[in-house]
């Protein structure tokens, strides 16, 4: 059984693309529809819903870029050296994977990077992010399981200006955000690395397939660590992430990078165009 | 932030509930709430629509019948409850086992739904229930996932059979195969096969899932989730029903704020049982899913049903007969008996949690106790009495200025935190003696529950939980009912 009919939408959707204003018999609760099934939420569902039916010059692809903002600075910060990247998010979501890839788009740049296993939590974790190091070309600092992250964090920081290197990237456990403790310990890794120098970055990593409770993770974060940034993996599948157009919405933080794959190249700068129009496609 | 959906449907429920009467008009509006509540949950659409269309007729007709007596909020929640249990279940099932040994578990699920975590839980599941599991490592994809099994194996005592490196290199239909093997030979009588993480749109690794059941035709093939998924959950489902085909959920990540709608919309959409829950990182924290203890969950009714069970549980017999004893013979209540209620509370995991499964849970208040309560000051407490000598244990009474000074020092505390602990202590003291002398109660089968619950009561001032204090004295009560001697008493 077909759960919806996606042809019916699409048609429409391409209809109001190819001309604008064409909205004479547009059903806009399909149009809701859509939005909800792309895990935008039903709140921010209606809300643009709502703003297209104000402006119907524009393509519903248009509004949801002007929502976006088509124009900002998705480019990683980078004002210092080593530019310290910091990690984060709940379990599952692909960080270590994350680290792996930024950096070997880093060092494929032509830059130096250092990695920091502080995911001393995880069994084999340190093995992982090891594999990843070596695959990328990148320095890796690590402890022992149990080993304090914030040391190894500390640890990888210097090693950075040590070897001077261009980006230190700090892989940390991954922790629910309804753990008070744990979220402790991330503004701890962070204080302590700001014993050395500034924290360039922080990268919320956030699944793609996640729901609405990506808003409630990325609001804790943002409050426990800071967040700059967000990174949406597993794009690959069938989930659209419109959680994450939800949390740069609410968050201001902008998307940066999309993870599409295993391999270590299947991460790319965020196009806001083209996650658009995935958003709305079936 | 949303609300989660228990607190929603409670906050729609309490203007149904102060409500004598109720009309169609009322019911469309709860009807509109319970739609948003649930695509805020992230049930899917259809499922949502199905759902709320039940719910509006069932409603309609009870009002038609208009029954004398009966709040028409309770009806409705009633009705809710009722079709939340059927999506997910009906009643919950067990494991199948296999006719000869081994039973074979294969999970399969999206990559970082918690696999090889679950698989490490399962098997100390397993073995607490007097199995003897192995684990098979047939994830080879994801790099050092083979070690992390290993890790996790021996953390639990369960041994793992894991041939190859992983990382790219070996093929994981034949691990599988060898496996089924390896627990013939060795006598292992359960079977729990890891595989890599992959993505329902993913033909050849899909295949290869099919392969490997095929290969090792598991007696359940269990279909791992993040709580957290939102509407993809459906889809996802479906094509690792249609690709591997599977015959259970089990729902991780739960103890995150997640309000876990995916178990509804799988559950729906796939027809399967969720069986299993995981929630936490150790190994312990995973249970069996109860439908009609979820839908209470969802709908904030508590679970107190779970409460027992792990009160229960964490007091193990020995201790709990001691404690009966000492109970019903009347003998003084001790510090050693408070160092052992403190730890068996430990053991049933984190104050938070427990209080998060009590009706009433979801209410914003409660929300915010919860939040600020001291996960350390069970420790501290338990430090606080190892520095006590065993006569203080025995006679706390003589703990004077200078003993408590001694054992602040010797517990790395201060003089506020012991004497937090003293008064504690000598409030759990009064209500053992209070609900001894009750009459029409003290017999065995009370002192099963209370044998963890007066220290529950006796640490109510703990970070600052309201209500909790120990109940007034109830002298010459009548009544063996516990609320109405709390009235009487109060």
């Amino acid at each position: 059984m077909a759960l919806f009919s996606f042809s019916g939408i699409t048609s429409l959707i391409s209809k109001l693309r190819r001309e604008p204003g064409a909205n004479a018999d547009v059903d806009w609760n399909e149009i809701e529809q859509q939005l909800i099934n792309s895990d935008l939420g039903p709140k921010l569902s209606v809300e643009l819903v709502d703003l297209l039916k104000k402006n119907l010059n524009a393509s519903l692809e248009e509004g949801l870029l002007e929502l976006l903002g088509k124009d900002r600075d998705r480019n990683l910060a980078k004002n210092q050296n080593p530019n310290v990247i910091l990690i984060v998010g709940v379990n599952g979501v692909g960080k270590t994977t994350t680290v792996g890839k930024l950096a070997h788009y880093l060092v494929a740049a032509g830059n130096k990077v250092v990695i920091g296993a502080a995911d001393t939590f995880r069994a084999a974790a340190t093995g992982q992010v090891s594999t990843w190091a070596v695959n990328a070309g990148a320095t890796l600092v690590s402890g022992k399981d149990g080993a304090d992250p914030a040391a190894i964090a500390f640890d990888a920081v210097a090693k950075g200006f040590e070897i001077g290197a261009d980006f230190v990237l700090i892989d940390t456990a991954g922790r629910l955000h309804t753990k008070a403790g744990l979220m402790d310990e991330l503004s701890k890794i962070r204080r302590v690395i700001e014993k050395r120098t500034l924290v360039g970055e922080v990268l919320l990593v956030i699944d793609g397939t996640t729901g609405q409770n990506g808003l409630t993770q990325a609001q804790i974060f943002a409050q426990a660590v800071g967040v700059t940034g967000v990174v949406v993996t597993k794009l690959d599948g069938s989930a659209k992430g419109g959680i994450a157009f939800a949390i740069e919405r609410e968050l201001g933080a902008p998307i940066k990078f999309v993870g599409t794959g295993e391999a270590i190249s299947d991460l790319a700068p965020f196009q806001a165009a083209a996650f658009v129009t995935a958003l709305i496609s079936s | 932030m949303f609300d989660s959906l228990s607190s929603r449907l409670t906050k729609t429920f309490t203007g149904l509930r102060n409500r004598g009467r109720i009309n169609p008009v009322d019911i469309e509006d709860t009807c509109e709430e319970i739609r948003v509540a649930l695509l805020e949950a992230d049930v899917a659409g259809s499922v949502v629509t199905l759902l709320v269309e039940k719910v509006r007729t069932r409603s309609l007709e009870q009002i038609s019948l208009d029954k004398k007596g009966i709040n028409p909020g309770q009806q409705i929640i009633s009705i809710v409850h009722e079709e939340l249990v059927a999506i997910l279940g009906g009643s919950a099932r067990r494991l199948r086992y296999a006719k000869t040994a081994p039973t074979v578990i294969m999970l399969a699920g999206l990559q970082g739904s918690g696999k090889t975590t679950l698989a490490g839980k399962l098997a100390a599941y397993l073995k607490s229930e007097g199995n003897t599991p192995v684990l098979v490592a047939c994830d080879l994809q994801r790099p050092n996932a083979v070690d992390q099994l290993q890790v996790v194996g021996s953390s639990v005592g369960v041994p793992v059979f894991a041939p190859e490196p992983g990382n790219g290199v070996g093929d994981p239909v034949k691990v599988a195969k060898a496996g089924i093997e390896f627990a013939k030979q060795k006598v292992h009588n359960f079977v729990i096969v890891d595989t890599a993480g992959r993505l329902g749109v993913d033909k050849e690794l899909m295949d290869q899932a099919k392969n490997i059941r095929d290969a090792i035709s598991p007696n359940e093939v269990l279909f791992v989730v993040d709580a957290m998924i939102g509407q993809d959950a459906v889809n996802t489902a479906q094509a690792f029903l249609d690709g591997v085909g599977f015959d259970g959920i089990v729902l991780t990540k739960m103890d995150g704020d997640a309000r876990g709608g995916a178990a509804l919309s799988i559950a729906s959409v796939t027809n399967r049982p969720v069986m299993f829950l995981s929630t936490g990182e150790k190994s312990n924290e995973f249970e069996p899913f109860h439908p009609d203890r979820m839908a209470n969950r969802i709908l904030g009714m508590g679970d107190v049903a779970t409460l027992a069970e792990q009160a229960k549980k964490a007091l193990d017999g020995d201790s709990a007969q001691k404690l009966e004893e000492k109970f019903i013979s009347g003998e003084k209540f001790t510090f050693d008996d408070f160092l052992e209620q403190l730890q068996a509370m430990k053991k049933m995991g984190s104050m938070s949690k427990i209080l998060g499964m009590l009706p009433g849970a979801q209410s914003a208040a409660m929300k915010k106790q919860i939040a600020a309560i001291d996960e350390n000051e069970l420790t501290r407490a338990e430090a606080i009495i190892h520095s006590m000598t065993p006569i203080e244990r025995q006679e706390p009474k003589i703990i004077n200025g200078s003993r408590r000074a001694r054992i602040a020092r010797g517990s790395g505390t201060e003089v506020f935190h012991v004497n937090n602990v003293l008064d504690r202590f000598s409030a759990a003291q009064k209500a053992m003696k209070q609900m001894r002398n009750q009459p029409g109660l003290g017999g065995a089968g009370n002192v099963q529950m209370p044998g963890g619950m007066p220290s529950m009561g006796g640490m109510g001032g703990m970070g600052g939980m309201p209500a909790a204090k120990v109940s007034p004295p109830a002298k010459r009560s009548k009544s063996g009912n516990p609320a109405k001697r709390a009235l009487e008493g109060g």
